[in-house]
Order: C-alpha cells, then structure tokens, then sequence
C-alpha cells in the first residue's frame, strides 16, 4: 500500500512525450538557486563539474608556469636566475601540482560532468558530497599555493621521502604544507571514487546493462576502484610522515625502529596505480573519441573492459620498480620486472583494437581526433621507455637522470594530456553549446605536439648523458647546454599552443559556431539531449537497448514516465542489468556542504600548527556535517508525498 | 509541526506491483517503491564504499606493524606489551553491541519506528560505554606514542580505530534523536539499517586489530 494519503499535496508526474508544463517544472526543480549564496549552495552535477574543471585547468596551468620557469633557468649553463633553494620549492610545487591537483583531479572533474549524462541519469549518487569534495579539493590546492607564496612552499620533491623530508633535514612548516595537501586532495578524491561508483552501479538509465555502459565510464568506473585501494596508502604515508614531525613519533627514523623504506614502498603502493588512474580515463577519452570520428562501433569491446581491468590489477603489482636502487631482495626485483612487462600486453589490447577501429572506419578529421592519434605516437615512445627502465641494469644506469623526466612527460603527457584535449574539444559544444574554433584547435595541436617533442626528446638523451634530475644548474663543460636551450624552446611552444587554446575557448564562448544537440553525430546519451544541457538532463529518461543507442535503431526504445517533475526524484536500476527498481528523491541545494568545506580546511590546516586542532577542529566538522543531513521539513513533505513502500 | 508518518502501517509486500514494463515506448514508474533496502539504496553503496576505503587503511597499518616488528629485534622495543584487561573487555562489549545493532536493523527493515528508537538508543549507550572503555584502552598500551617506532604504530592503529568509534556513535546518536523527534520518511530507515552495516565494519574490523595490538607484542 502507498503512504501518500497524509501527504499535503499530490505530486505532479511525467508523461510521455513530456509536455512544455513538464519541462518548466523540471527545469525549475532542478535548478541550483540564484545569487551569491545559491552559488555557494549549487549541488547540480554540472555546475560542480565545470568549477571543477576549470579549478584543474587553472592549477595545470599554474603547474606549467613553474615548468616554464625552470626551463627558463635550465636554458643555458650556470644560470643564476633562480637559487637552488627556490628551486627546490618550484619543482616539487610543479610535480605536487600536476600529480595531486591537476592530473587526477581533472579526469574526476569530467567523470562528475559527463557520467551522468552518459549513463541516462539525471545527478551523480551524492550531489552535496560532490559539492562537499570539491571545495575541499580547491582549498587544499589553494592552500598550497598561498604557502608556496609566502615562501612555505614544499621543497622536498613531489613524493617527500624520508629522511629528507623528516624533521630532521626538513625543519619548517613547507613539508606539512605539502602533506596537509595530500589529506584534503586524496580525501577529495577518495569521496568522489564513492560517489563514481555508486552513480555508475545505481543510477544507470533503464536497459543499459554493465555489458552497454560507454567505455568512458568503464575508465572511470576502473579508475575509482583503483582509487579506493591505493589512495589510503598514501595517507598513512603522509600522516606519518606529519606526526614524526610534529608529534614525535618515529615510523621513519631508525635510531628508534623505523624505517625510511617504509615510506618508499607506501608512497608507491600509492604512486604507481596513480599512473594508471591519471592514464586510464586517458584510455576512456581515445575510446569515446576514436569511434565517433571513425564512424563505427568500437571494435572489441569486451576486449576493452578485460584490458582495463587487467590493467588495474597488475598497476598494483608493480610499485617496488620505483624502488630498484635500494637494498631489496634481487628476487623480488626479478618479480616486479616481470609485472612491469607484462603490463604492455593489456596496453597492447587496447591499441590494436583502436587501431582496428580506425583502419575499418572512415576518419574524420578534426581536433579531437588529432589528439587523441598523437597519443599512439606519443605513448608508445614513453611505453617503450618504461620497458628499458623496468628492467634492472638500465634502471640503476639512468635512475634520477632526465631520461626517467623524458620517460615519465611521455606516458602521462602522452597517455592522459593528448586525449584530455581532444575531449575538451569533443565535448566542449556539449558543455557550453558552441564549438571550439577548427583553425585555432590545428595551431593548438600542432604546436603541442611539436613543443612536446622538443621538450621532452632531448631529456633521453641528457639522461643518457649524465644530467642528473633535480639540479638547479650546471656547468658550461658538461656539454648540456645545447639540448637544454633546445628543449627550453620547446616549453616555450608548449607554453604557446596552452595560450592558443585559452584564447579558443574564450573567442568561441562568444562567437563560437552554434553547436546543436549532437555536432560530431556520437552515439551516446549525453548528444541526444541540448548543448548545453538543461537543468534536468533528461525531460524523459531514455530506455536503453544498445551500446551506440543513437546509432542503432532502437537503440532508445522508450522512455520513463511516472517521475515526479516538481520534486527531484530520479529512478534506480539493478547494477548488473539496470532493471527498475526503486524511484528516490535526491536532496535539494544547500549552503551547509560549503561550510563543512571550510570547517575541513580550517581543521586540517590547524593540525600543521598544533595537534590539539584534531580535538576542536573536529567540533565544527560535525557540526556542519549534522546541519548538512538533517532533514527539513518541507523537502520532508515533498519526500512524504511521493512516498511508497517496498 | 508536520505529523510522522505512521511507518509501521506500510506492510511489506503489500504494494509490490509488477515490474514495470515497456507498453508503447513507455515504461511507467509511478508504482516503484520510492526507496529501499540494501543493495537497492544509495546508502549501502556509499556506506560499501567507505569501508572498502577505510578497510584498505586498516590493512595497510596492520602491515605497517608488521613490517616495522621484523626488522626489530625486540618487539615490543623496550616497553611491556599492552594490558589485556580493558582491551579484552571492550572486544566482549563491542561484540555484544552487535546484537542490539542487529535489532535496530531488523527494526528499520520492519518500518517500525519504536523499535527504531528503543534499539538505537541501546546502541548509542552501548557506544559511549566502548568509548569510555577505549579511554582506558589507551592509559593501558604501556607505551607513548613518541617513545620509539612500536609505540608510533601501536598508537596509530588505535587512533585510526577510535576514530571509527567516535564518528560512527555520533551518527548513532544523530539518527536516534531524528527518529524522536522527526521529521521522517522512509529513507531514514535506509540510513538506520546501513548505518548498522557500519557499526558491524567498526565491530569486525577491530577484532584483527585487536589480536595485532593485544597479541603481536607477545608472540
């Protein structure tokens, strides 16, 4: 029986097709509220995703110009243009930038604007937790950079190993800083990992079974289990480290037990599935990309999802090769050799099926496409890299040289940077209604593609030569002087087609051609709807019958009606076969995720200063988390209204 | 001041429809039940999700552990190992506590409010009392946090746990006065029987944590 009998009003459905009240109920009930405080308040998925997005661009470009910075001092032997000590703080600002604010961050950032629209859905599974991680997520990079300008920035490399980074060799708040940024960005992310998987797992629309979800979201899907295990490694990594330095405890100082390999073997149980969560949602953009402008379905697609997950569980079997010149077990060694290898069969899967794709499609070629072609040229230099270091002898010949610099910009330059500007490009009209600008896109890509080579080949070979990472200059008769001004020129291009693109967006925000609900003709979800997207997604959620739906006939066999329109309800599915379940009213905008946000950031920077902070730091967390869950009494009715038992 | 709805009136079963299916490209939901049980909610998901997280976090600091003892001679470093006393008698609470966190759930699952209440406010009781236990947990380690990389460890895994006690009593205690004074849905008892799952995590997650910190500084 229903429970709506003491409910104050009825609630209004859909129909199907849904009528022009429907669509301004919708749009109404699903808007995030105006003004100052509204803007603080917004929950709905895309206006997160897009500050998101944007936040992650602005730290990638924040990280670029401390790269152009030390390109500018490495240009020419003994330049003292920046003293070493800045130095140290510019590079390890730069790898912790890039690393932990930007590379992962901005692939989450587009999972939470496009996952809903590409699964049929209206929200992601916790919207005030998105909202809640986001803000966390921007204080803490803000957080860093203020200390970075108050000269408090990190000085100890983008990984902080012990003992250097211990208290002993790194007196100070710069190390805490850096640590601190690591608990607000892995919490961040840790969050919308949950967030991914519960939306994927719940939310997809009717009919679209796990074995029909967009390869974009398999990666994401992938990415955010991998997430879940690797992320707490290294904040136990970080935490210890903090509290050896401000509390006295001894996890890495072997005068009284500890062990600095501690920390090297939880940095990387952590650091090497990062690569792989940086690369594979860099995987999921070629896969989305790749058929649209090959006109065809993708080729082996359950081939695809094998390799992916494959790819996730041997990323965790291979940490200890970042760790080859220290004193462990040449057995053990031999063993992650082995992984490190055999990591290029699922890799290898992935690329002969794009490259089936694309040899049987017709190509299309525009900007995304032209990205995402130069990742095969790009990653698989850097692939073949990684199989020289993987193995022993050469890695202890190249270790903390320019060559493992050269190797690493190839793999995540090339595995996630290329393919995540062809999906800026792909999905730009989508987000904002109008195209990027074509001409300006082939400056953008040509110039990356080439500055990038300039940047980074000639780092092989300084490595090969000798250059050490991470020193502030060098002299005349090294003989590096050379390829250093080269690759400082290629910075400079790199610097120039990132300036080409910012000028892109912002000439085709206004002028840009109109772009129509589906610009490219793709075959999933989120083009069957308006560029940009209403408030609601979806007027009717679709019925799904297909991997392609938009290209297969009867691909969207029907849609939902029976949703309330003047309350956010949305409807759950089965996870395996996205069978309707249930219908639940999501929970509407409110200030409270912001403020919990700030009592975070207030409690974790207050932990840098004194320990007592966990104690009262912790008062106004709960607090906020409390005003945030408790419910209110008229979204209560609203809830009671469409109410029905199981 | 709105009325709680009478939950206990919603017999289960009774409003099952068939599911809906497509007629004319239309798929009607209107007769869905507007929430559910386990695997069917939201909540479980988050609340599976959170524990696969914070279940990593405990195995790696029991590794920790581990790993810092061989390459110990002695272990515990110079200090005695912990006192059983307190730890064993909140290991004998915490399990017993799974009994009224048990009939909580089973009270949500029914819809029934009272029951709700009764069996959450023994459980919020049952919370305090293993909190305060676990105070006296940690005057009985016999070993400072700072005192060398034993302690260091031994005080983490502690830490790490009681802050899983102090949070999870919290959201105990925030349902509880909900279900006193309103205003419900149906949702609320979703929160009441994921909540119970968590509280079954904190409860079986410290039973090897436990034989670490109680029996890893005596074998």
């Amino acid at each position: 029986m229903t429970m709506t009998a003491r409910a104050t009003r009825s609630p209004r459905l859909n129909s199907v097709p849904p009528t022009p009240e429907d669509v301004a109920t919708l749009e109404k009930t699903w808007s995030d509220p105006p003004g100052l405080l509204g803007w603080l308040a917004a929950v709905n998925h895309k206006a997160i995703g897009k500050r998101f997005i944007v936040t992650a661009f602005g730290f990638f470009v924040a990280g670029g110009l401390l790269a152009a910075a030390m390109r500018l001092q490495l240009a020419r032997p003994d330049s003292h243009l920046i003293g070493p000590d800045l130095y140290n703080q510019i590079f390890t600002m730069h790898g912790s930038t890039m690393m932990f604010l930007f590379a992962v961050p901005v692939m989450q950032a587009m999972s939470v604007y496009l996952v809903p629209l590409m699964i049929g859905a209206r929200s992601v599974a916790f919207p005030r937790m998105n909202a809640y991680a986001y803000w966390v997520y921007l204080f803490g990079g803000l957080m860093l950079f203020i200390a970075f300008f108050l000269n408090t920035g990190p000085d100890a490399g983008w990984f902080s190993y012990v003992p250097l980074a211990g208290p002993d060799y790194s007196p100070g708040k710069r190390v805490d800083f850096w640590a601190q940024m690591i608990t607000f960005t892995e919490f961040s992310a840790l969050l919308e990992a949950v967030i991914l998987i519960t939306g994927v797992f719940k939310l997809r629309a009717p009919g679209m079974t796990l074995n029909r979800i967009p390869l974009f979201v398999w990666g994401m899907l992938v990415t955010a289990f991998m997430i879940m295990f690797a992320m707490p490694a290294v904040m136990l990594a970080s935490t210890s480290l903090i509290t050896d330095r401000l509390v006295g405890t001894h996890f890495f100082n072997p005068a009284e037990g500890g062990d600095a390999i501690l920390y090297q073997h939880l940095f990387w149980f952590f650091g090497h599935p990062e690569v792989y969560l940086i690369f594979i949602p860099g995987l999921g953009f070629m896969s989305t990309i790749i058929p649209t402008f090959a006109r065809r379905p993708i080729f082996g697609y359950s081939a695809m999802v094998l390799a992916l997950i494959a790819t996730a569980f041997l990323a965790f079997g291979l940490w200890v090769h970042h760790m080859f010149a220290t004193n462990l077990p040449e057995l053990g060694k031999s063993f992650f050799t082995a992984v490190s290898m055999m990591i290029a069969i699922p890799s290898a899967v992935q690329i002969f099926c794009w490259l089936a794709t694309l040899w049987t499609g017709r190509l299309v070629f525009k900007t995304p496409l032209l990205f995402t072609l130069a990742f095969f040229f790009v990653l698989v230099l850097g692939g073949l890299t990684g199989i020289m270091l993987a193995s022993v002898p050469i890695d202890l010949q190249v270790h903390d040289t320019y060559f493992v610099v050269a190797h690493l910009h190839y793999v995540l330059i090339g595995g996630a940077v290329f393919p995540l500007f062809g999906a800026f490009y792909y999905w730009f009209p989508k987000m904002t209604g109008r195209m990027l600008g074509e001409r300006l896109g082939r400056w953008n890509f040509w110039l990356f593609l080439i500055g990038f080579n300039l940047t980074f080949f000639p780092m092989h070979l300084l490595g090969l030569a000798g250059m050490p990472r991470r020193v502030y200059t060098y002299g005349a008769e090294m003989g590096w002087g050379n390829l250093n001004a080269l690759a400082s020129l290629g910075a400079l291009t790199i610097a120039v087609s990132v300036l080409l693109f910012v000028v892109n967006v912002w000439r085709s925000l206004r002028h840009g051609e109109v772009a129509g609900p589906n610009p490219w003709n793709a075959a999933t979800l989120e083009w069957s709807i308006p560029s940009p997207p209403p408030a609601y997604n979806f007027a009717a959620v679709p019925v799904v019958r297909g991997r392609d739906p938009l290209w297969e006939a009867g691909g969207i066999q029907g849609h939902v009606a029976g949703l309330a329109v003047d309350s956010r309800e949305v409807i759950m599915t089965s996870v395996l076969d996205a069978e309707p379940e249930t219908r639940e009213s999501f929970p509407e905008p409110t200030i409270w995720p912001f403020v919990g946000a700030v009592a975070t950031t207030v409690f974790f920077i207050g932990t840098i200063f004194t320990p007592w902070a966990v104690v009262w730091g912790s008062i106004p967390v709960g607090i906020a988390l409390t005003a945030w869950f408790w419910p209110k009494r008229r979204e209560n009715q609203a809830h009671l209204a469409l109410e029905h038992a199981p | 001041m709105s009325v709680p709805i009478e939950h206990e009136q919603a017999r289960r079963g009774s409003g099952e429809a068939d599911p809906p299916s497509l007629v004319d490209g239309v798929l009607d939901v209107r007769r869905l039940p507007s929430f559910g049980f386990s695997v069917r909610s939201l909540m479980w998901w988050g609340t599976a999700g959170l524990m696969t997280i914070e279940g990593t976090a405990f195995a790696l600091a029991i590794v920790m552990y581990f790993y810092l003892r061989t390459h110990a001679e002695l272990w515990p470093m110079r200090s005695p190992p912990p006192e059983l006393l307190w730890g064993t008698l909140n290991t004998a609470v915490m399990i017993v506590s799974a009994w009224p966190n048990q009939l909580a759930k089973k009270a949500a699952t029914r819809l029934d409010r009272s029951g709700v209440q009764l069996w959450l406010t023994v459980c919020v009781a049952f919370g305090f009392l293993i909190l305060v236990l676990r105070g006296l947990e940690l005057t009985a380690l016999n070993v400072r946090w700072d005192a060398d990389a034993y302690g260091s460890v031994v005080w983490l895994i502690m830490l790490l746990h009681t802050t899983h006690l102090v949070t999870d009593t919290w959201d105990t205690s925030v349902l509880d006065v909900l279900f006193f004074t309103g205003p419900l849905e149906g949702k609320r008892f979703v929160d009441v029987s994921e909540n119970a799952v968590y509280w079954d995590f904190v409860v079986l997650s410290w039973l090897p944590i436990y034989a670490v910190i109680y029996f890893g500084a005596r074998g």
